[in-house]
């Protein structure tokens, strides 16, 4: 059998937004890996045999063993790498608590509802369209007037977080709002975050991920 | 005591909120219990909420709710990582493994139990026809990944009791009562049986055998919930 492949590699898929957060921590840390880019039409036996249970991406393989689901990988990576600052999770066990709810809050509420947004009409994409609305401005009174969720100290729940800023011009269009105008103080930190270079190389641009709804939508034979 | 003898910094009071049967508040129970935390139970009624738990809740609105000196932890496996990390000390058992890559694994195993397992399990309880046939088939290929994961182990991180087993304490004092409430068989005689002696193991384990519901509490409660239940449910469907 082949010696399992030292070092980190990350099974991803362009624009996913879970994939994203891994590349986040792992830039954020500047650990080096290698990005393998999945078909997902057609998966590969390394992404099948290294998540049997969901076969999904994102998937961090560190010297060959697998760790899988997003925020586990991220909080992984900040304890295997517990010497490489920053930390992303603080020191503290009751912020520590904080953290762990608000990226528990993002991962249960933003992408179903986001989804249910552009792919349902009439009525049900007004309910779609209110929740999110009030997912939104928890977010946005969770974070106040801090500078990241953290506080001064971009961490966990904003990288749990940031790669769905790329979508809030699709939830714009879709929901016909303006997070601008109805989450100023998101606004402001999805532009603040905008401004790391983790989070400047691993978003796309919103016009694109726009356009990969659209794609996605035909697929599903969505008008 | 003199005024020139200060006592010693007294901890913080802990009190959690709870209901009666909540299988997510026993989680934080018995790590409290392991850690040796004395606390005070302060117990809700769920069809009348407090002030005091929506005041630390907001959010979700339910219980359990760990109250630390006044200051409020939520949602279940996240009090339980908290309880681990903020009452340690050198005697203790650790409920999470020290290891990064095993810690990931038990994770990973938790969050399996609650979106794959309990998730649907509680969905096919209190629905019908089509809708019912699909979340009881979901469940039951997640209780055989659970059921192949056990691989003879006593307990899901090994000998000792911890994070996943707590994550999945639903299974082994719940199930059947919610089985015989809804009227609905989910898992056959001769089943699983890595979960079965599981559920044996921890059911019968000296520390968590303290912070079971009484069986026919349980069921009488169940009972006179049923209707909510399924007006709940058949709302969050019809939603999806």
């Amino acid at each position: 059998m082949a010696a399992e492949k030292k070092g980190l590699q990350l099974l991803d898929f362009w624009v996913s937004p879970f994939g994203q957060r891994c590349r986040i921590a792992l830039d954020e840390k500047g650990l080096p890996y290698e990005y393998l880019e999945q078909d997902l039409d057609n998966k590969s036996e390394l992404l099948l045999r290294s998540n049997p249970v969901h076969k999904k991406i994102p998937v961090l393989l560190h010297d060959g063993r697998p760790v899988c689901e997003s925020l586990i990988i991220v909080q992984y990576i900040d304890e295997a790498f517990a010497g490489k600052s920053p930390a992303l999770l603080p020191a503290d066990p009751y912020a520590r608590a904080q953290a762990r709810f608000w990226a528990d809050y993002v991962d249960k509420k933003v992408y179903d509802c986001g989804t249910r947004l552009w792919k349902l009409k009439g009525d049900a994409q007004q309910q779609a369209c209110k929740e999110m609305l009030e997912i939104l401005k928890t977010l946005d009174s969770a974070l106040g007037d801090g500078k990241f969720f953290g506080g001064e100290q971009f961490g966990f729940v904003d990288v749990a977080f940031v790669p769905f800023t790329a979508w809030f011009l699709s939830y714009e269009r879709y929901g016909k709002f303006s997070v601008e105008k109805e989450c100023p103080r998101l606004a402001a930190w999805a532009k603040r975050c905008g401004e790391r270079d983790s989070v400047a190389k691993n978003l796309y641009p919103p016009e694109k991920v726009y356009e990969f709804i659209g794609v996605l939508k035909k697929k599903f034979g969505i008008e | 005591m003199s005024s020139s003898q200060q006592p010693a910094q007294a901890p913080a009071p802990v009190r959690l909120i709870t209901a009666f049967g909540s299988p997510f508040a026993h989680r934080v129970e018995v790590a409290l219990a392991l850690k040796g935390v004395p606390y005070e139970l302060v117990v809700e009624d769920l069809a009348s909420k407090s002030e005091l738990l929506l005041a630390h809740n907001p959010v979700h609105r339910s219980v359990p709710v760990l109250l630390h000196g006044g200051r409020a932890v939520c949602e279940s496996l996240v009090i339980v990582e908290y309880v681990d990390e903020a009452f340690h000390h050198g005697a203790a058992p650790r409920i999470l493994p020290t290891d990064p890559y095993d810690r990931a694994t038990a994770r990973f195993w938790a969050q399996f139990i609650a979106d794959k397992c309990l998730k649907p399990l509680w969905l096919s309880m209190w629905t019908d026809g089509e809708a019912q046939a699909r979340f009881a088939r979901e469940t039951k290929e997640s209780l055989a990944v659970l059921d192949a994961q056990l691989d003879g182990k006593r307990f899901f991180g090994g000998d000792a009791l911890g994070f996943v087993d707590l994550a999945a304490c639903t299974l082994a004092h719940w199930l059947d009562v919610l089985e015989e409430v809804a009227g609905k068989r989910l898992v056959g005689d001769g089943e699983y049986p890595a979960l079965r002696r599981w559920a044996k193991e921890y059911t019968s384990d000296e520390t968590v055998r303290r912070f079971l519901p009484d069986r026919d509490e349980l069921v009488a409660f169940f009972a006179a919930n049923k209707e909510r239940y399924t007006s709940m449910v058949r709302a969050a469907v019809q939603r999806q």
